[in-house]
């Protein structure tokens, strides 16, 4: 039976457990409106103009009130978006579109990057210099629809005997030979080869150790980050959308011009990022952007009919979407409003610069 | 004298049980540290093979497989990044706590939950009939698989999302406490139930005066079982959660960036393994307060020398 004593006790326990659960704050808003807006994986610089805008007060002068939503494990933006969760997400081309053969119903109203960051990389012994010499070797891809860029340069390039093996989003397979040649976005499996320790030298791998194939030269690149919305919720809220673009457009402005600013507003994102890494990049991402010739985020035809073409080739998608896949209107406006503010929406003089990796991307 | 020819063991056993705990543990921690840097220094030396054979080791040996040891722990005491204020080691324990408080609110409702189911399925075997497929069917499904579920409901439901962590949690700490409370409400006696009977007794007396009471050395193994769980259960649904705090986050971040900097991921594991120890030892500490020794559930010989002649 329990005693008074042990009964107390065990009363008390009880109690401090329960104690644990605290109520979250809610932020108030002061006539702004709420947004949220989906990103595909959790903070780094390839978002980095999104929490400019956010820090520096882009997305309040427009009357915004912008929530980022980090991406994570199993969180699809365009399933975000298309129940309503986010008003705005983050999503590469191909992949939306094939969410919106599932009735999605998501438009594309602003295209962010100009050009796709996906590169086969290779040890520079085993002569890898174009897709023919991948004929009799192995090639590491992701999956998951991050292959396509791939498998379309192997069918153009009539490349035989290529065996094709699974990747893990590290770069475990090349830095063991598993595989001759492995896929890496530019701004970070490229970097996290170049911040590995050669075990052999002691010192990290160089860019002269690699040979690199850009899908851009190859021609069979597909749009990546662009910024989809609801076709449904657009219907009424055209006017926040184009604020939300000003808004977002203006950040990466900032970011080009500010790129060591807003590498510190995505540390402070994120604890254990590492700074040199998020350096490097936010230079490549200004890379993918800059210089955008029709205005940051205005579509450029040329790519998205390369993109439907790889896609529906490499049935990924079955049939062209058609022109109501995305629009130019709302980021054109945009554009023309900054560029009426003075701002260089192009980024034609746009350098990149140069960057030094720290071992481990510190 | 059999005193007098006592081995180290015997040292070791007479030493304060805290105490003992403390070195047994080191040594072990010891011991495996040795191992991990012999196999290492093996795998080095052949090139990664058996000696005198072409078997290939079952894990790979350089530094980025197998970090050292020595820069595991450097990696935990340098900054995350450099020119940064605080060490690893605090980032990570910063985390840590805030998957502590999913996990220990996981653990509280997963726990009241079972053993709530426990006492529903000592009144009621149609109940337990029903249900009890269907409690150990729930632990068969993947929690990867329902996490992200859990979270976007929450989210619908306006919850806050370590809230939403910590139900992810609670599903997988409700388990071993209902099936180990239903075992021990179960365990008084038959004629010290009808004793309570003929007094007249309610259910509800006997379930407090007598089956409660006759639980809790059953329910403890179960809530340590529970504490293990809810922390494994609110890191991985902190994967899906796209929080920017906590151990998940951190143990992502630091998965993705394995080839460049294994230490750190390692530290991570490092730090996870630790919450999961100071959280057990929190119930235990909690056990040694509510149930006098005698009754505890131990491995102890000598406690359970004592049980069983002491008492009885």
């Amino acid at each position: 039976m329990l005693k008074g004593k042990t009964k107390w006790r065990l009363g008390a326990f009880l109690l401090i457990m329960a104690m644990v659960a605290t109520a979250c704050g809610d932020s108030g808003s002061d006539d702004l409106t709420p947004i949220n807006l989906q990103l595909q994986w959790f903070a780094q610089a390839q978002f980095a103009g999104y929490y400019a805008a956010v820090d520096q007060g882009f997305y309040e002068d427009e009357g915004l009130d912008v929530t980022i939503l980090e991406g994570a494990v199993e969180i699809v933006p365009q399933q975000v978006v298309a129940s309503g969760q986010a008003e705005f997400g983050l999503a590469w081309v191909p992949k939306a579109l094939v969410s919106n053969e599932e009735d999605a119903g998501l438009v594309n109203i602003g295209q962010v990057f100009q050009r796709s960051g996906t590169l086969m990389v290779s040890w520079a012994d085993t002569g890898i210099a174009s897709p023919a010499d991948w004929a009799g070797k192995t090639v590491g891809n992701w999956g998951f629809g991050n292959e396509f860029e791939l498998t379309a340069a192997i069918e153009k390039f009539g490349v035989a005997d290529v065996e094709l093996v699974a990747q893990n989003f590290d770069m475990e397979a090349l830095l063991n030979r598993e595989v001759d040649a492995a896929e890496a976005m530019t701004y970070n499996e490229y970097a996290q080869v170049l911040e590995a320790t050669n075990e052999a030298t002691g010192s990290l791998y160089q860019p002269s150790d690699l040979n690199v194939i850009n899908f851009n030269d190859v021609g069979t690149a597909m749009l990546q980050d662009s910024i989809w919305v609801s076709e449904e919720w657009l219907a009424g809220n055209e006017d926040v959308a184009e604020k939300f673009l000003k808004a977002t457009f203006r950040g990466w402005i900032y970011c080009k011009d500010n790129p060591d600013t807003c590498v510190d507003i995505v540390l402070a994102a994120g604890p254990t990022l590492g700074r040199s890494h998020q350096a490097w990049q936010m230079n490549e991402i200004n890379a993918l952007i800059w210089p955008s010739p029709g205005g940051i985020g205005v579509m450029d035809q040329a790519l998205w009919n390369q993109t439907i073409e790889v896609a529906t080739g490499q049935n990924v998608i079955s049939a062209d979407p058609g022109s109501g896949a995305f629009r130019t209107d709302l980021a054109e406006k945009a554009v023309a409003a900054l560029d009426e503010d003075g701002l260089d929406t192009t980024g034609t003089n746009w350098t990149r610069k140069e960057i030094t990796l720290n071992p481990r991307g510190e | 004298m059999v005193e007098s020819v006592r081995t180290a063991p015997g040292r070791l056993r007479r030493m304060p049980a805290r105490v003992r705990t403390i070195v047994s543990f080191t040594l072990i921690l010891m011991v495996l540290a040795v191992l991990w840097e012999s196999y290492k220094w093996l795998g080095q030396t052949t090139g990664g093979v058996w000696p005198g054979t072409d078997i290939g080791l079952p894990v790979r040996t350089n530094n980025r497989a197998m970090p050292h040891l020595w820069d595991i722990v450097a990696a935990l005491f340098r900054p995350a990044r450099r020119g940064g204020d605080e060490v690893l080691l605090i980032t990570l324990l910063r985390a840590g706590l805030f998957t502590l408080r999913s996990a220990f609110t996981g653990f509280v409702f997963g726990s009241a939950f079972g053993f709530f189911l426990a006492i529903w399925f000592t009144r009621s075997s149609l109940a337990e009939r029903g249900l009890m497929p269907y409690v150990v069917a729930s632990q068969t499904v993947p929690l990867i698989a329902i996490a992200p579920m859990v979270v976007i409901w929450g989210g619908q439901a306006g919850l806050p999302t370590w809230l939403s962590v910590a139900v992810i949690s609670s599903y997988l700490s409700f388990f071993p406490v209902a099936i180990n409370a239903l075992r021990g409400l179960r365990s008084p006696p038959a004629t010290a139930t009808e004793l309570m009977k003929s007094y007249a007794a309610t259910p509800n007396e006997v379930l407090t005066k007598l089956q409660m009471p006759a639980a809790l050395p059953f329910l403890f193994p179960a809530l340590k079982i529970a504490a293990t769980a809810s922390v494994i259960g609110a890191i991985i649904g902190e994967l899906p959660a796209g929080l920017s705090v906590g151990l998940g986050r951190a143990l992502l971040s630091f998965a993705s960036s394995f080839s460049s900097a294994p230490e750190k991921l390692f530290g991570a594991v490092f730090v996870a393994a630790l919450l999961g120890l100071s959280f057990v030892g929190l119930v235990a500490l909690a056990e040694r307060r509510l149930i006098p020794a005698t009754r505890r559930v131990s491995h102890d010989p000598e406690i359970a020398a004592l049980a069983a002649g002491g008492t009885g």
